[in-house]
């Protein structure tokens, strides 16, 4: 009897099943047998190499300066996409005039494609004439090529990413700011709590789930959004804002060098695994879940 | 606690709250006296709770003055107000223990720590809370998590403490303890306590004033034995007491001796009897409610629907029962829902009495800082206090 149940549940999960195993198993179980392997080229097969791609990893200081990039990266957008979608939260959430339009516009960047708020904001970075040098050009200071110059460009693009998930990361304390009772405001104001110590003593604490929710997903957002990237300064100049994605891109499919790519991209999973396992463990003890 | 502080009083005068689209009161006077315990009293949307989010400083009334004591506070902050407040969802941080959730006031405010610790301690001894001080709310039951509520209260040692529907969302069991416990609580602190409600056995066993509001006004100011003996309108005689008084129109009771302004009679199923002294008048059975102690008949009075309360052991009634009405036993009210009183002096007045009643403050004013006297109202109150 309970052989048969067993039989029906698969039939059930059969048709996701294939689909998973196929494209999301295999090829991550593929990818880690290929880093063990050379790339084939023309007439030349594959050879198992061992741990000679692995090897080349740390001699490779463009894998270096992307792994640095990429810290910097995440050091930057995940703080700051993070406390800007909870001041937009909180500015939202309480009554103000327009608050619907507000709402809207703050989500806004959320519903466009990577690929045009990337546009948007080459105009904004634009030399010359763009939005920022017009307003450097009012307070009489000279143009700047923000992208185009290696001290700038990663700080380029880690304003777009900012600028793009907070909007998104907003909804989701806005949701959270929601389900916290007014009486407990009122509760406290009759306590004599000032707004930031109930800040800080219950809203905090209180959308503690939601801030852990919400910085795993900017943390792997830091390592796998990189399509501004191919529009604004395909990881230039001089690999100043090449970042790990990207740089697996550039190995895959411009150079060709699938098993180095497939290296690269165990090592990026492995980076993730190990920061959300981390963060999950590490925050946990200290988010109250209702 | 300071003694002084803790005969603060509550009084209201011309408070009017409007919001966009509706009035929630319109024009409230009332006085509630110092430790004692005020209900306000009412059907849902009457205005109570808006009343009680005015007292504590949640809204800002659109007219009118409150004062605690001597001290105005419609202007103050919450903070500012001297008073505690229970919630009716008890409004418990979901994330901090028994202790923090009490003494989280006295954290805000930087109350030294040792004196935390010994009011703590007191507060927890009281509410039989010692056991549970380091739980989370989720970690108790209905009944503990309002005990919490109310030792937040009384940790506070505010003069004044506001209940909105406390009890709402206990079991009947344990509201019956918790009223009686509340209502300990309250003497024992001499706590000025002000209490919603929309269940008039809770106004009815626990207060020293009931306030009846309806529709954003008073209806009437009184004592739980003053309100149920002598209701000053149709609206509290048709809302208090369990089932209500019988309210029957002056025609279908012809020769019945009333004053000539008489529109409605009004009479307690209990009150009626099926013999003795009084008016009597034949009524139909219509139905019948057997409770045990008491038996519920229906009765159909000259086309005006009447329920007679019978002793449990009377047996069934027939199908015709010839009722007693005492004369003294009768409530009667004029066409504007207003009691006439047979020994009033002055009946033509009562339609002036009547429109300012609804305005203004119900009990006598001892300390006489109302301005302009109200000879009548005055009067006729005096007699009730």
């Amino acid at each position: 009897m309970l052989r048969r149940e067993w039989l029906v549940a698969l039939a059930f999960l059969a048709p996701a099943l294939t689909l998973l195993f196929t494209f999301t198993h295999y090829p991550a179980i593929q990818t880690v047998i290929d880093s063990f392997w050379s790339t084939p080229r023309g007439r030349r097969p594959a050879a198992f190499v061992g741990t000679d791609n692995y090897a080349r990893l740390l001699q490779d200081p463009i894998f270096v300066r992307a792994m640095v990039n990429n810290a910097i990266y995440a050091a930057i957008t995940i703080p700051a996409s993070i406390l800007l979608a909870l001041v937009m939260a909180m500015f939202v959430e309480g009554r103000i005039r327009g608050r619907a339009l507000v709402r809207m516009a703050y989500f806004t960047p959320t519903v466009l494609p990577l690929i045009a708020v990337a546009n948007i904001w080459l105009f904004f970075f634009l030399p010359g004439f763009g939005l920022l040098e017009q307003l450097r050009s009012l307070l009489g200071l000279s143009p700047r090529n923000w992208i185009g110059s290696p001290e700038t460009a990663l700080y380029g693009v880690s304003a777009v990413t900012v600028w793009s998930q907070a909007g998104f990361f907003m909804i989701f304390y806005l949701a959270a700011l929601t389900t916290i009772p007014p009486s407990l405001r009122e509760a406290a104001a009759i306590e004599g709590c000032s707004r930031w110590t109930f800040f800080r003593r219950v809203t905090w604490p209180l959308i503690m789930p939601t801030t852990l929710f919400v910085s795993v997903n900017a943390t792997i957002n830091a390592f796998r959004t990189v399509d501004h990237i191919f529009v604004m300064t395909e990881g230039g100049p001089n690999n100043a804002s090449m970042l790990l994605l990207y740089y697996i891109y550039a190995q895959g499919f411009r150079f060709w060098d699938t098993a180095y790519a497939a290296t690269l991209t165990v090592v990026m999973v492995a980076i993730l695994a190990l920061v959300g396992i981390g963060q999950f463990f590490l925050l946990d003890r200290r988010v109250h879940y209702r | 606690m300071i003694e002084a502080e803790r005969t603060a009083d509550v009084r209201l005068e011309g408070v009017v709250k409007s919001f966009a689209s509706a009035v929630a009161l319109s024009g409230v006077d009332v006085r509630l006296p110092a430790g004692r315990f005020s209900v306000l009293l009412g059907p849902s949307g009457c205005g109570k709770s808006t009343l009680l989010r005015l007292i504590a400083g949640l809204d800002q009334p659109t007219e009118g003055r409150i004062w605690q004591g001597e001290t105005r506070i419609d202007t103050l902050p919450p903070k500012a107000r001297n008073l505690s407040m229970v919630f009716q969802s008890y409004a418990l941080f979901p994330h901090l223990t028994v202790a923090e959730n009490i003494l989280f006031g006295l954290a805000v405010r930087r109350v030294p720590r040792a004196e935390q610790a010994r009011r703590l301690d007191r507060v927890a001894g009281m509410m039989g809370l010692s056991a549970l001080l380091g739980r989370k709310p989720a970690e108790l039951s209905g009944g503990q998590q309002q005990r919490v509520a109310l030792a937040r209260a009384v940790i506070s040692e505010r003069p004044v403490c506001l209940m909105d529907e406390p009890l709402s969302n206990l079991d009947a069991k344990l509201r019956t303890e918790m009223r009686a416990e509340i209502r300990a609580l309250q003497e024992r602190l001499g706590l000025t306590m002000v209490y919603v409600t929309h269940d008039q056995v809770e106004a009815m066993t626990m207060a020293d004033l009931i306030v009846v509001m309806n529709a954003g006004r008073i209806e009437q100011v009184a004592a739980p034995r003053d309100l149920y003996a002598r209701p000053q309108t149709l609206f509290v005689a048709g809302f208090i007491g369990t089932p209500p008084m019988n309210l029957i129109p002056r025609a279908a009771l012809p020769e019945l001796q009333v004053p000539p302004a008489t529109a409605t009679v009004g009479i307690r199923p209990e009150d009626m009897a099926t013999d003795g002294p009084g008016y009597r008048v034949a009524a139909r059975v219509v139905g019948l409610e057997y409770l045990g102690a008491d038996q519920l008949v229906a009765l159909n009075l000259n086309g005006a629907r009447v329920i007679l309360r019978l002793a449990g052991q009377a047996g069934p009634p027939g199908e015709i029962l010839t009722l007693t009405l005492p004369a003294d036993r009768l409530h009667v009210f004029d066409a504007g829902g207003r009691r006439i009183d047979a020994d009033h002096p002055d009946t033509s007045s009562h339609r002036v009495l009547h429109q300012e009643i609804l305005h203004d403050p119900l009990l006598p004013h001892e300390s006489g800082n109302r301005g302009p006297d109200r000879g009548t109202v005055a009067t006729r109150l005096g007699r009730r206090s």
